[in-house]
């Protein structure tokens, strides 16, 4: 019975969500300018996030993993805060950090004339920070499953450090890290609190589609629940695409 | 092409300290029971443990150097190919990393491949490979990265009985044409005595023994080495024609010796009776069987008694002399069977 009730749990709002839907109106609101401006800046913003977290994410994961270094489990406890953090928080320390007068945001417009809140590159940065443990946690596990007598092979063999993660390493956790960027994608195509917070809302450049979904629940319902069925759809899309390839777990 | 080295590598209750040399196409075998040291003393020469000794490969120290400027190929025990690459690419990853170009490290991995025999068999990924082509293909990629210095960890131990014979064969040939210095290990004499030159016993850490095949055969010097190639072997003092063993049993050998010495003799030698046998100046002594097995055509014996000893007797003479764990019987040696020499 618990089960039943649990799965009913999350099973019904989606349910709902298709119900409620103005399926007859269906076509001409998805064609409206501002949901394709904001499904196109979601989708961009969370794929360059992603892009961020993989150049970022993998190294330190496989620093976690493969190097033993006094204040490993610090670092790896550190790493995890962002997934537990509500996002709000986040984006409130992303904006004490980089914003205009920021810890680095002061020097960062000093020196380039860059300045990250309220801009696309906040969204990426405020989407990136939230959905990168996601990534490094996947990753390191995969590391970890990984025979590392592998690397001492093609160290044998003549391949430095960096050849045998990329030629021998990267290729055996391809899987892993596939399943971390999806998940890392995934969360970065849902974030609100610190989207909000760090870039704020101006359709077009910072507001991404859980943006629109919660200003358009304000004034016109039927907008909002079409804003929601688009990201479901495309969320569970990827999910069911890469699944059977890929993330079966 | 040269190995001089020392190992020297402290692990919690472990110590494993061994002078190891090596001339360019000698092979020498680390001999040793399980958990001796061998394979820590290969991963130490390869760079893959810390080692706290010193290791020259042709006048040159390497053990400071990480292992991938070392140029020591080594054969994983589990071979460890890389999975998701063909053998082609397996072998062809030495070549690479040394940066030779791709058309040309392929080119050099086929004539690697098809010499040790596995011309059509480029194609294929790891796991469509027996145990005997994957050992070769492990053997073709040490080769290919042209090492100054070759190891061989176990390279025969995962193969069934049938096709080690094949590739001890090949193995042994393809060691021949290698012009640097090989060592390889392992626990099976077989092994060490087919494929090298120059066997070192290591035993808890340290080396008890050395030699070529004819001296370790014939003159062991530890209760293991007896026990590898099939001797009983006793320490005593010789005084002439006699070594009395610790407890002050007399063993009577066939020439005179002095001062501390061994005394080995095969189990073939020694005749079990029923009571004791009548004179003659010969090794006797009583004893009680501890255990009876197969062991090829004959049943070898073990005896507990003044010395404990193995003895392979005929089936026919084990069911005559009712054989069996408990029975107490006699046992004799010639002692013109008996061979000593110093310890």
């Amino acid at each position: 019975m618990p089960a039943a009730a649990g799965l009913a749990f999350l099973v019904l709002p989606l349910a709902g969500l298709l119900i409620r839907a103005p399926w007859s109106t269906l076509p001409e609101r998805l064609t409206e300018p501002g949901i394709l401006a904001a499904l196109r800046l979601s989708l961009v913003t969370a794929t360059i996030a992603t892009a961020v977290c993989l150049v970022l994410g993998v190294p330190l994961a496989w620093v976690l993993a493969r190097t033993d270094f006094p204040g490993r489990r610090l670092v790896r406890a550190l790493v995890t805060v962002p997934l537990v953090l509500p996002p709000v928080v986040g984006g409130v320390a992303l904006l004490l950090v980089f914003g205009r007068r920021g810890l680095l945001g002061g020097w960062l417009d000093a020196t380039f004339g860059v300045s990250l809140p309220f801009t696309t590159a906040g969204v990426v940065l405020a989407e990136a920070f939230v959905a990168m443990p996601f990534l490094v946690i996947s990753v390191e596990g995969a590391l970890r499953g990984a025979d590392s007598r592998y690397e001492e092979a093609a160290a044998t063999l003549g391949a430095s450090r960096w050849t045998a993660f990329r030629r021998v390493t990267l290729p055996l956790i391809a899987p892993g890290v596939l399943a971390g960027g999806v998940l890392c994608w995934a969360r970065a195509l849902g974030e609100f609190g610190a989207t909000i917070t760090f870039a704020g809302n101006f359709p077009g450049r910072t507001q991404t589609m859980p943006l629109a979904v919660y200003l358009a629940l304000e004034q016109d319902v039927d907008a909002a629940i079409v804003l929601s069925l688009l990201l479901l759809v495309v969320s569970v899309g990827i999910l069911a695409a890469l699944r059977d390839k890929w993330v079966t777990a | 092409m040269t190995l001089d080295a020392h190992i020297f590598v402290e692990r919690d209750n472990f110590e494993l300290d061994v002078a190891l040399t090596a001339e360019p196409g000698e092979v020498v075998a680390l001999l040793g029971p399980n958990g001796a040291g061998k394979t820590t003393a290969l991963r130490a020469l390869a760079g893959l443990v810390e080692n706290n000794g010193e290791i020259w490969i042709d006048g040159v120290r390497v053990d400071r150097e990480p292992p991938e400027k070392r140029r020591i190929g080594v054969v994983f025990q589990d071979y460890l190919l890389f999975p998701h690459l063909s053998a082609l690419d397996n072998v062809a990853f030495g070549p690479r990393c040394r940066h030779v170009p791709r058309r040309q490290a392929r080119e050099q991995a086929k004539e690697w491949l098809s010499r040790v025999g596995l011309s059509d068999h480029v194609r294929k990924k790891p796991r469509q490979l027996s145990g005997g082509q994957a050992q070769r293909v492990a053997l073709a990629r040490a080769l290919a990265a042209e090492p100054k210095l070759l190891l061989l960890d176990e390279p025969l131990a995962a193969l069934d009985a049938r096709t080690r014979l094949d590739t001890r064969a090949q193995l042994r040939h393809h060691l021949s044409a290698f012009p640097g210095a090989t060592v390889l290990v392992t626990h099976d004499p077989l092994d060490a005595l087919m494929l090298a030159d120059r066997l070192v016993i290591v035993e808890e850490g340290r080396i008890v023994q050395t030699g070529d095949a004819a001296t370790i055969t014939a003159q062991p010097r530890t209760d293991y080495v007896a026990r590898l190639v099939g001797l009983n072997l006793y320490r005593g003092r010789a005084q002439g024609g006699t070594v009395f063993l610790a407890d002050g049993f007399p063993l009577v050998t066939a020439a005179a010796q002095e001062g501390e010495a061994f005394a080995a003799f095969p189990p073939s030698a020694v005749a079990l009776y029923a009571s004791r046998p009548d004179g003659s100046p010969r090794n006797t002594w009583p004893g009680t069987v501890t255990s009876v097995a197969r062991h090829g055509d004959a049943l070898r014996v073990e005896i507990a008694g003044a010395i404990a000893v193995a003895a392979d007797v005929t089936p026919a003479a084990a069911v005559h002399l009712g054989l069996e764990v408990g029975r107490e019987v006699w046992a004799s040696v010639k002692a013109t069977e008996v061979r000593s020499y110093r310890a």
